[in-house]
């Protein structure tokens, strides 16, 4: 017997990464919001590594955190180690990451959950959704049934989850929770496409049965750089991790055991990410590589377990101790938890709107791993877009659509919305074609006046990032005006940075965009230099450095502006427009564009088709 | 491709007129002119009004093109309305084809067929009627341009540029790998190997943009006009060349009377031969008009071959003669060479660099001929099989990624980082896909998968 449970505007369906972003975003936007987990335990979990960012990812957590999100804070709070990577490969491709303590995590969000107004967090399964009026009833495990305005299904690698060790395999959800079984079936009656994927995720070894004594060790910069643009200051890397390699005796273990995973045994139909493989995957494609590196990595202050990344495995548990113990260091090592795959039912992202609302189901949102993604960091982004839309929809505002040119966040939702992801979809630096303009350094500059609209950033907030901007305009202003004359001293620095001497007056910014000169350099000619943070430094001398490609970008930016603001129509049937061609006609209808730009990224659409549209779009304006 | 970026094409109708109009409409459209177009006082368009007019001449490459008016009209008071510049030079099919091409290396994009419509229509310029028509040509366009994009997939050609597109996806993926997953043992990119792949696609996409020339005449033929005095012997080197009698040859000054075309083969090039009418001034009507005809011909050919009586001393006609093969590609040839020399060579070289002597009559000097117009068309050197750009679309792309690679090897000679060397690889990539017809998307990152191993 069900019984009535109350009513929501808002409901998000799992309390990951993606779901966690979702609630936050509603709640704080005013909308009554509640967010359903499997096991109240799970919250904010971390089943994969014990970090946050990375390339790319590093971005989405800035950009996220510039939106007013939440996951840039909560790692600065449970951060042990924190690196900037690729420092010397250029400010686009620079990308904060941190190890973080993975229970703190999971505490540290369940308790922002818990204390966010406007929001309640229960523990259920959700079993069964269906429309409800313009909205959807949900139902529980325990027969509660919850009548909202809007869902938003963010549930990971729960739904429909199933794991595989070798010959052993069973109906779960990550770290041994129980998976969603029931919610599928529902979904399927809705109609939504869902397709199997999988991914997986290494064994957790004991610290103490790891021999370090030879590895090499990989500290944390010094000093270690938050997240969040409210992090003042980390203190000090707290953890080392370690880095060893495989070899010969590792390959011949998985060879000689190749039978043995379900992958290649054929069980597994899921479609796995081809970035992410499974190492055994990585022996059989690469079978010329005579070693492969990992990273060991503590899961946390306050265990010994470790992570071994790049040690993702599918094979029984007995094989993957054997290939483990050919590894330098871990010769003794005892597995923790065994190394596994997990397959688990998502949707084709191509199904919804750069909202990520449904196209056939208006105030039904996806978000997550459940819409093709992986990735915490991913799956955070895509949360927050939800949760603002959601919102906006209850409170019938504007669609929040963020375009490509404005961050990672937007590439990543118009990417999956109308290329649509074949493989769980990571976010890289490669998918943007706007990568020197969407830096990490900038995303405040870029995102926190969109944040501070949405009303998610603070009066507070808002007015020191405009007065930073103030401060940032000045400097440049200072280095325009500031000549340098040709001294012996400031010709010496010149020489022995390697680049020419000056014979008359140059002006700062001149010596700045030199390849061979920086701030730090200049210092001692700099005499009228303000005090300046390290983030402003490195901004400024980027800004000027790299000002030609900016402003090429800018203007590449400012052609496909014109073409985003072309919108064309929703719901619409393009077999009604004479000219296009057959598949066009059919992608179009399928993919639903908000506008002319994003037609024009659908693969099968032709650049003749866009002139159709257009003459289409401005024939069509003219009636009345 | 976008709908907004500068689009040019020679807007008067080829082979018509003694005025070249070259159309560049868009954005950008003074911007790019005033990169061709240099103000008699130095002004630039881009800080001209709307009609107005300025005098100044085309250059390109550093050389003086042809003089020209530019004729400025600025959004939405323009046929396109959009920002439009005119740029009318003297005509002929050379110098205005030169023109266009100075203004597309410029930065703009040859107009599809149609295509200057379409924008006046979408900018309300034209009636909603004519909405069809347009629509129409644009759907016969995108079949040439599937024409075009197929050309490329065979053959030479296709191999050549499958080359340069390999290597600089190559050379791409191997950058995102290396910035995308700095936790792997990918291998450290070096300057070096950027270096050294941007020269290799330099010099592929460079002997590309050389031949293209000679692969047009190769194809399609030259345009090629004899002229001369009456009775200098045209129609007997038409003849010769030919290889059968077609013209009316006689001893009487204007025999012939029209102009006589002909397709012959001249060592690898294709010439399409017209025989003209002397230039000199007449009172017949019936015959003035072919003097008319001749001189236009004349100025608006590919090639021409002007013909010189050895046995004569030169006169106000061959004068004249000189003076226009100024304007377009030329040989002299100095014919009658078994009659005495009363001819002033010297004064032919001065106005011409290539010099031939022949007999047309006895058919000596042949063999010259032939390679002087071989060395003139650039197909000297030229081996039709190993793949020749086909059209100006084509001639675009190659010209504009290889300004792009050029920009990466110049980053990486700076010593800029590569995450702006990997911005100009990938516009360059983009040049060459757009040029066989592929899409940009995923091709850097399919490399990545497929040539590097990644993971967690």
């Amino acid at each position: 017997m069900t019984y009535e449970a109350g009513t929501y505007d808002v409901a998000v369906i799992g309390a990951g990464h993606a779901g966690i972003e979702a609630a936050l975003a509603a709640a704080r936007l005013g909308c009554h919001t509640a967010v359903f987990t499997i096991n109240m335990d799970a919250v904010g979990n971390c089943p994969c590594n014990p970090s946050i960012g990375g390339t790319a990812k590093g971005h989405l957590v800035r950009e996220l955190d510039a939106l007013g999100g939440e996951m840039g804070k909560t790692a600065d709070a449970c951060f042990l180690q924190s690196r900037m990577l690729n420092r010397g490969k250029g400010p686009a491709v620079h990308s904060l990451r941190a190890q973080i303590d993975r229970r703190q995590y999971a505490e540290v969000m369940k308790h922002k959950l818990e204390l966010q107004d406007n929001l309640d967090l229960r523990q259920a399964e959700i079993t069964a959704i269906r429309p409800d009026g313009d909205g959807y009833a949900l139902t529980t495990r325990m027969l509660a049934v919850y009548h909202c305005k809007t869902v938003i299904i963010a549930t990971g690698t729960y739904l429909g989850g199933r794991i595989y060790v070798g010959e052993v395999s069973y109906e779960s959800g990550p770290d041994g929770i129980f998976p969603a079984t029931a919610l599928g079936a529902s979904l399927k009656d809705l109609g939504l496409p869902l397709r199997r994927f999988k991914t997986g995720t290494p064994a957790r070894v004991l610290r103490r049965s790891i021999d370090f004594t030879d590895l090499e060790v990989q500290k944390g910069d010094e000093p270690p750089e938050p997240f969040s643009y409210e992090t003042e200051s980390l203190g000090d890397n707290k953890v080392d991790c370690h880095i060893s390699w495989t070899n010969d005796a590792t390959k011949q273990v998985i060879l000689e055991n190749i039978h043995r995973s379900p992958l290649y045994a054929g069980q597994i139909e899921g479609v796995g990410p081809r970035y992410c493989p499974s190492f055994e995957d990585k022996i059989m494609r690469f079978k010329d590589k005579p070693r492969h590196q990992l990273f060991i990595e503590p899961c946390g202050e306050n265990t010994e377990e470790m992570y071994l990344q790049g040690m993702s495995s599918s094979l029984p548990e007995e094989v993957q101790l054997q290939f483990y113990r050919t590894i330098k260091g871990l010769e003794h090592c005892v597995i923790m938890r065994p190394a596994y795959a997990i397959e688990y039912d998502c949707v084709d992202p191509t199904a919804m709107r750069p909202t990520l609302e449904f196209k056939t189901y208006p105030n039904l949102f996806g978000a997550g791993q459940f819409n093709g993604s992986s990735g915490y960091e991913e799956a955070a982004a895509q949360g927050f877009v939800a949760g603002v839309n959601a919102a906006h929809k209850v409170l019938g505002r504007e669609p929040f659509v963020l375009p490509r040119d404005s961050s990672y966040i937007g590439t990543l939702v118009d990417d999956l919305v109308t290329k649509g992801a074949n493989e769980p979809y990571r976010m890289m630096t490669s998918r943007s074609e706007y990568r020197l303009v969407l830096r990490q350094d900038n995303a405040d500059e870029r995102l926190t006046p969109i944040g501070y609209q949405l009303g998610l950033i603070s009066e507070e907030r808002y007015r020191r990032f405009l007065h930073k901007q103030e401060q940032k305009q000045l400097e440049i202003k200072r280095l325009k005006a500031t000549v340098v004359a040709p001294t012996e001293e400031v010709n010496a620095i010149l020489v022995s940075r390697e680049t020419s001497p000056i014979s008359t007056g140059v002006r700062l910014i001149e010596l700045l965009r030199r390849p061979q000169l920086d701030y730090e350099a200049l210092t001692a000619i700099d005499t009228t230099r303000p005090p300046l943070s390290r983030r402003m430094m490195e901004q400024v001398q980027t800004e000027i450095k790299y000002e030609g490609y900016i402003q090429k970008q800018l203007r590449q930016v400012e052609q496909a502006r014109r073409l985003e603001g072309k919108r064309l129509p929703t719901n619409f049937d393009y077999r009604a427009i004479q000219g296009l061609r057959l598949e066009a006609q059919e992608k179009l209808n399928k993919i639903q564009p908000l506008n002319i730009g994003q037609a024009s990224r659908i693969s099968g659409v032709s650049p003749a088709d866009i002139s159709v549209l257009l003459i289409w779009l401005a024939a069509n304006k003219e009636k009345p | 491709m976008t709908h907004n970026d500068t689009i040019a094409a020679i807007s008067t109708a080829q082979g018509e007129g003694g005025i070249g109009v070259i159309r560049v409409s868009g954005t950008d459209a003074a911007a790019i002119a005033d990169r061709v177009f240099h103000h008699i006082h130095h002004k630039k368009l881009t800080d001209m009004k709307g009609y107005t007019a300025a005098y100044g001449e085309i250059v390109f490459e550093g050389e003086k093109l042809d003089e020209a008016v530019a004729l400025v009209f600025r959004a939405p008071h323009s046929y396109t309305g959009e920002d439009v510049v005119e740029l009318s030079c003297h005509g002929g099919v050379y110098i205005t084809q030169q023109v266009l091409r100075a203004v597309l290396n410029a930065g703009a994009r040859p107009a599809e067929a149609g295509e200057f419509t379409k924008r006046a229509f979408l900018n309300g310029k034209l009636d909603l009627t004519e909405a069809e028509s347009v629509m129409d040509i644009i759907a016969a366009k995108s079949r040439s341009a599937a024409r075009s994009a197929m050309s490329v997939r065979d053959g030479a050609l296709r191999r050549k540029m499958t080359a340069v597109k390999d290597a600089l996806l190559a050379q791409t993926a191997h950058l995102a790998a290396w910035a995308d997953y700095p936790e792997e043992d990918i291998a450290d990119v070096s300057v070096e190997e950027i270096i050294a792949t941007c020269a290799q696609a330099e010099a592929t996409l460079q002997r590309l943009l050389e031949t293209y020339d000679a692969g047009q005449a190769v194809k399609q033929g030259i345009d090629t006009v004899i002229a001369g005095r009456p009775n200098v012997g045209k129609s007997t080197l038409m003849n010769l060349l030919s290889g059968y009698e077609k013209s009316i040859v006689t001893d009487i000054p204007g025999t012939t009377r029209d102009v006589v075309e002909d397709t012959v083969l001249v060592g690898d090039v294709i010439l399409r031969l017209s025989d003209t009418a002397g230039l000199r001034d007449t009172d017949d009507a019936v015959e003035q008009i072919g003097v008319d005809r001749a001189r236009k011909r004349l100025q608006q050919c590919g090639l021409l071959l002007a013909v010189f009586d050895n046995s004569r001393s030169l006169d106000s006609e061959d004068m004249a003669l000189l003076a226009l093969a100024k304007e377009v590609p030329t040989v002299a040839i100095v014919n009658k060479t078994d009659l005495a020399p009363r001819l002033d060579v010297e004064r032919i070289r001065q106005s011409v660099g290539t010099v031939v002597s022949i007999s047309a009559v006895s058919g000596e000097g042949r063999e010259e001929v032939v390679r002087a117009v071989e060395r003139i068309a650039g197909t000297a050197n030229l081996n039709p099989s190993e793949g020749i750009l086909s059209n100006e679309r084509q001639r675009g792309n190659v010209y504009h990624a290889l300004q792009s690679v050029r920009e990466a090897r110049a980053a990486a000679e700076m010593g800029m980082t590569f995450d702006a060397i990997t911005v100009s690889l990938e516009d360059a990539i983009s040049e060459l896909l757009e040029m066989t017809g592929e899409k940009t998307g995923e091709e850097v990152l399919d490399r990545v998968f497929h040539n590097f191993c990644v993971g967690k």
